[in-house]
């Protein structure tokens, strides 16, 4: 992974010092409440519910078993024993103190970790695959590009008071496992047929309160030019992107305002000004950059380890979690190993300390001392060797990290929502645990297969209910909480924005109505289909027939939408 | 008299900013007698007005108001001032950068309105000189604001070459 040299380091102690004297001014009264907002807010600050939280960056979702057992410390030592990994690969501490948090910067810069531009509107933690480097279906490793563009955003000049946040995600692989599309820009890196390696730059794309799939502003972009072309992008929407009206802001209502076309001329207008300035990526940089992305040590091995196929063949329960945490790698007798953080009665997403401490000895025991966080908000051992997955599920499991529904319906995702964040317009956690409850059969969720359920407490959509199978958003009517569900949304190449299926539910209703939404897709499925399929094949009416069979709505559907910040 | 950062230190600042009164025209507006920083309708409305008096001319953009208004007049300004209304209007940032990068502009360069220590740095960098520090604000203290980084990664104005250009190898 990428390692500091005294330069970034030195960038990160003086933010640190920075940060140190905004909170100092603001605690003594010469930087005002309002004026610090924006401030602690790019350095990851939230005031909350109950007080503050703060965001850490985690770049691209990699970590080393180091940082992590210094995530785990801080945890103990500042918070309360665990933090919450979000659909950014970031971790968020719920309960630090206020005045502490410039101590736990400091702290997090002593493993080259930090929370610049975690919140704010400016460039956000840039995000990938979570299989980056080791998936079979990859052209190229994104890493090193990812790490080109955070040190490019890392304090952009231009671009730290934009009209809106701005989120990049980037996909290098056949299969799309960053949900590239819905962000602000997505970043394909495809190959011309020059044999050489490009981007394809979607922007436009987002959820929020108007969720809209990205659209293609050009379709090849030479490597050296990645950065000149992202400012010419960002700061078209920086000049023009709409300040008036808090909702309107994001560069989706821009590339819409505009059309595509329009947009991407004015980019490239924009472009030729910049184009083959010094800003032009050289060849010596990718390759310092990628340098700290080669390949681990790999030991040559079979494709296939027998013992794997023997332990799963006499032990019913590793074989059902092997099905579902079990990736397959491009070296051969490696495998990559996700670790479930969403057993049954805990929030999806939140990991204890000793959790945190049991992940980093698995990593280093198991996996070259790193992992990643996924967006799905489980964590990634990529580099496990076949025989040792026995080993690593036993060592998982006693931590309850090996609940086996990866992918299925109780691998969701969820947004802190109501009981931590002040957006909320409801929670989120009590439906995800009551769904927990009602799904925990494994039997019966394996035999129910892939299907993506995400909760969000409101139209921020953290929790990406959009683009799940079954989202649920947590919507505010007359002070108090509903459940406004949307089917068939999906996330990959395909991606998809959910359809609402009608009025919404109130939260003891929602594990009914998810029952009754499976049970269709259990009556009508043929063999091969997944729940998206059927329910691609039949339409939303049956589903939405079934959810409301026998509930009298005693609210209209009209004008569903929460307050909520977008 | 005001005092401003300018080129790194506080001075005393001899320049006066007209603001259209609520009901004023640009055409109306009585000018001040000298080392005016003028509104840009003011300077379009009134150009051999301004220019035909002699005296240095200073005008000022607000944040919606792009450098392409003024671009093909910049010999004539001695002094051009970006007004930040909220300091979380980031255009003033892109309008600097353009003047100096695109359009050559190498006058005094200046940020005004909501400008405050935290910006300074990234103000610095976009190519801005001098900064008038909002009126309530410390200008002592608001100077560390220059000095917080002692390196950046990407090209701006105040150092043309990314860090990746100038790493050693
Ligand atoms: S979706 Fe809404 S409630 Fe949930 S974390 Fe985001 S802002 Fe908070």
């Amino acid at each position: 992974m990428y390692r500091y040299d005294s330069i970034d380091r030195q960038i990160v102690n003086e933010r640190v010092a920075q940060y140190r004297s905004q909170i100092l001014r603001n605690l003594n009264g010469t930087l005002s409440d309002d004026e610090l907002k924006p401030l602690r807010l790019q350095n990851g600050l939230y005031i909350q519910r109950h007080g503050p939280m703060l965001r850490i960056a985690i770049p691209y979702g990699l970590l080393s078993a180091g940082q992590l057992r210094k995530l785990a410390d801080i945890s103990r030592r500042y918070d309360r024993s665990y933090g919450h990994f979000t659909t950014r690969q970031n971790m968020q501490l719920n309960w630090p103190k206020f005045e502490e948090t410039p101590e736990i910067l400091g702290e997090l810069a002593t493993v080259e970790m930090h929370a610049i531009q975690t919140s704010g509107n400016c460039i956000r933690n840039i995000t990938t695959d979570k299989f980056a480097g080791v998936a079979p279906d990859e052209l190229t490793d994104p890493r090193p590009y990812c790490e080109i563009l955070r040190q490019w955003s890392t304090f952009h000049p231009e671009f730290a008071f934009l009209p809106r946040k701005f989120k990049i995600a980037v996909n290098a692989a056949t299969e799309d496992r960053a949900v590239i599309r819905t962000h602000d820009v997505g970043l394909e890196l495809v190959r011309a047929e020059s044999g050489e390696i490009g981007v394809r730059v979607f922007a436009g794309g987002g959820m929020g309160r108007t969720p809209v799939i990205g659209k293609v502003v050009r379709d090849f972009l030479p490597r050296k030019h990645l950065l000149t072309y992202l400012d010419a992008l960002i700061r078209v929407y920086n000049r023009y992107g709409r300040r008036d009206n808090l909702y309107k802001a994001r560069i989706k209502i821009l590339v819409n305002a505009l059309g595509v076309e329009e947009f991407a001329r004015q980019v490239e207008e924009e472009w030729t000004f910049l184009k083959d300035g010094p800003a032009t990526l050289t060849d010596a940089e990718f390759a310092r950059v990628a340098a700290h992305f080669t390949p681990p040590p790999y030991e040559p091995l079979p494709d296939n380890d027998p013992s794997f196929a023997t332990a799963q063949a006499e032990n019913k329960a590793f074989a059902a979690w092997a099905k579902r945490s079990v990736h397959p790698h491009r070296i051969p007798g490696y495998a990559a190993v996700t670790l479930s953080l969403k057993a049954p009665g805990s929030p999806p997403g939140d990991i204890s300390d000793t959790q945190m401490e049991a992940v980093a000895d698995l990593a280093d025991r198991f996996s070259f001392g790193e992992l990643r966080v996924t967006h799905e908000q489980n964590v990634v051992l990529a580099d496990v060797r076949q025989r040792d997955l026995f080993e690593v599920w036993g060592i998982a499991r006693a931590h309850g990290l090996a609940t086996a529904n990866i992918g299925l319906l109780t691998d969701m995702i969820c947004c802190p929502g109501g009981d931590l964040c002040s957006l909320a317009n409801a929670r989120s956690v009590p439906i995800a645990l009551a769904v927990q409850e009602k799904f925990d059969n494994l039997d019966y969720l394996h035999d129910l297969g892939e299907i993506s359920l995400n909760i969000s407490g409101c139209m921020n959509s953290c929790g990406h209910h959009h683009v799940a199978n079954i989202g649920v958003l947590g919507v505010d009517k007359n002070n108090e909480e509903w459940y406004q569900i949307t089917v068939g949304g999906q996330q990959g190449n395909a991606a998809t924005i959910g359809k609402v299926i009608g009025p919404s539910f109130s939260a003891e209703e929602v594990p009914d109505v998810v029952e009754a939404l499976v049970s269709v897709y259990l009556e009508q499925r043929t063999p091969e289909e997944r729940f998206i399929d059927t329910f691609q094949r039949l339409g939303i009416e049956p589903f939405k027939e079934r959810a409301y069979r026998g509930r009298d709505r005693r609210k209209p559907a009209a004008s569903e939408e929460g307050a909520a910040h977008d | 008299m005001t005092r401003i950062i300018k080129n790194g230190s506080i001075v005393d600042d001899a320049w006066t900013i007209l603001k259209l009164a609520e009901g004023e025209t640009p055409e109306s507006a009585a000018l001040p007698e000298q080392n005016a920083i003028v509104p840009l309708p003011v300077w379009q409305a009134r150009k051999d007005e301004l220019v035909s008096r002699g005296q240095p001319v200073g005008v000022w953009l607000d944040s919606h108001e792009g450098p392409e208004a003024i671009a093909a007049d910049l010999q004539h300004f001695t002094l051009i001032a970006v007004n930040f209304p909220k300091f979380a209007d980031g255009r003033g940032f892109s309008t600097a950068r353009l003047l100096r990068e695109r359009y050559g502009y190498t006058g005094e360069l200046r940020a005004i309105g909501d400008v405050l220590q935290d910006q300074l740095h990234f103000m610095k960098r976009c190519g801005f000189d001098a900064y008038a520090v909002r009126a309530d604000k410390n200008i002592e203290a608001a100077l560390a604001g220059l000095k917080d980084f002692s390196e950046s990664y990407q090209a701006a104005v105040d150092q043309p070459q990314p860090l990746f250009r100038r790493r050693t190898a």
